[in-house]
């Protein structure tokens, strides 16, 4: 049976491991390669590393980051941040990354993600969608959820629901919904987006953003019919492991690769 | 000495690396005059049966048809397990190697009544897993990783089937002549025993 997939996310900035909590607040949490060699250890089911780093500078430092995390890491291996081209991806993948996540410049240019595709395949691309649903008196449901950039920066006045179904149309692999609204708040993933979502598109969904507890890994699988979710703070402290949180998901009746 | 054949699909840099990383020898072509003189070869590839044209194109198709005979260890990945089959829904102009009776199809919309999706991502396990040289240590229900929305049927030489839709040809096998479909070089200890096995042959 397909196992729900737990990822370890990793978000670096000039060669090193930070998180940030609702996309500010920077924390230092160690080395790219070290971290992700140790969460494939402890049962991560994947490794995603997402590079924040703005500067041209920072682009070689990330090859050098990719290439010595790739080393001897035996589990899929996604990297996204900054890549524009299908050039920068084909440098990612050089460098030993197994799939591209890309942001806004699928936006802002959609064809990127079947020109990726085209070379490395479809399963090589995952889209990333930011997403933020209105806040304050004008507050909507959840249909109005609206996709974000640069981090967060900057609304694209793009529906969640629509982007999803045009990347998916522009042959992505699988969809990366991060809820800005629940990002490193570990109050739970944001479980109507994630379904609303997955039930619109063919391709997998990961959950990104809000995790706590086992339980709301529970809910994201269930009730947000998430094909995967993605954490990275309650990891990287040691809070909790991929194993130990698998055993958990799998008492509670969600299928996960154990053992591993 | 391994032959990886580079056929422009998709990444062959983690199946490389995983080759050597087990200690095994290995040499990235193109070239059938290396494929043929080769003892092993491995036929990565994820992306579009399509891409398994240049095989034919190259004289690939032939050299390794040549070692195979000759008793050449041969793995195919992915689309590589596939185009040992007899070719795929995915791109009907295009033969496969034809070791194996049938054409690959893609995964059905809908199985027994509720949506299905493609493609097939992640960690699904291996099972009725059978007595063969490539599954030797690997243990029913040991979970390895798939990409992939077209699938090979079951057929005699089948010695693991995985479930999605149904079952479908995990891991295919007939002396010298060896494919999987999931990606070994990506699912961690299990597929590192498959690939070890392949590379002590």
């Amino acid at each position: 049976m397909l196992a729900k997939r737990v990822i370890a996310c990793l978000d670096v900035r000039d060669g090193r491991v930070v998180k940030g909590v609702q996309f500010v607040d920077i924390v230092d949490a160690g080395d790219p390669a070290e971290l992700a060699h140790r969460h494939a250890a402890a049962g991560a089911d994947e490794i995603v590393l997402l590079d924040i780093t703005a500067t041209h500078e920072g682009r070689g430092t990330l090859l050098d980051t990719v290439n010595r995390t790739a080393a001897g890491l035996f589990v899929p291996f996604t990297v996204g941040g900054g890549i524009r081209s299908a050039e920068d991806a084909a440098a990612v993948f050089e460098a030993g990354a197994d799939k591209v996540s890309i942001n806004s410049a699928a936006i802002s240019r959609p064809e990127l993600i079947g020109e990726i595709g085209g070379s490395f395949g479809a399963q090589a691309v995952i889209v990333a969608i930011d997403a933020r649903r209105a806040t304050g008196a004008a507050r909507h449901g959840v249909e109005d959820a609206e996709v974000y950039v640069s981090g967060g920066r900057k609304a694209t006045g793009l529906r969640v629901l629509d982007w999803a179904r045009e990347a998916e149309a522009h042959g992505a692999g699988e969809i990366l919904l991060t809820s800005m609204d629940t990002d490193g708040m570990r109050s739970g993933f944001d479980c109507e987006l994630t379904a609303m979502v997955s039930s619109a598109v063919q391709i997998p969904v990961i959950a990104s953003g809000g995790a706590g507890t086992a339980g709301h890994f529970v809910d994201v699988f269930r009730e947000g019919r998430a094909d995967a979710a993605l954490a990275a703070s309650i990891f990287h402290f040691g809070v909790t492991d991929s194993r130990e949180l698998k055993r958990e998901l799998q008492r509670a009746g969600v299928s996960v690769r154990l053992p591993c | 000495m391994i032959a990886v054949v580079d056929y422009k699909a998709g990444n062959l840099t983690s199946v490389v690396k995983t080759l050597n990383f087990l200690g095994a020898k290995t040499l990235v072509t193109q070239n059938p005059e290396v494929v043929r003189s080769a003892s092993k070869v491995v036929l990565p590839g994820v992306g579009h049966f399509q891409a398994t044209q240049l095989l034919s194109d190259l004289g690939l198709t032939e050299a390794v048809r040549e070692s195979v005979a000759g008793g050449g260890w041969f793995l195919g990945i992915c689309v590589g397990l596939q185009w040992l089959f007899e070719g795929s829904t995915e791109a009907p102009g295009v033969a496969g190697l034809g070791e194996f009776a049938g054409v690959c199809e893609r995964f059905p919309a809908r199985f027994e009544g509720a949506a299905l999706k493609a493609p097939h991502v992640g960690w699904n396990s291996l099972e009725g897993v059978r007595d063969s040289r490539l599954l030797r240590g690997v243990e029913d229900g040991g979970f390895v990783y798939y990409t992939h929305s077209w699938r090979a049927p079951v057929v005699g030489s089948t010695v693991a089937v995985t479930e999605y839709g149904g079952a479908f040809t995990a891991v295919v096998e007939r002396e010298n002549v060896m494919g999987v479909q999931f990606h070994p070089e990506k699912s961690s200890a299990v597929g590192l025993q498959v690939l070890r096995n392949f590379v002590e042959l």
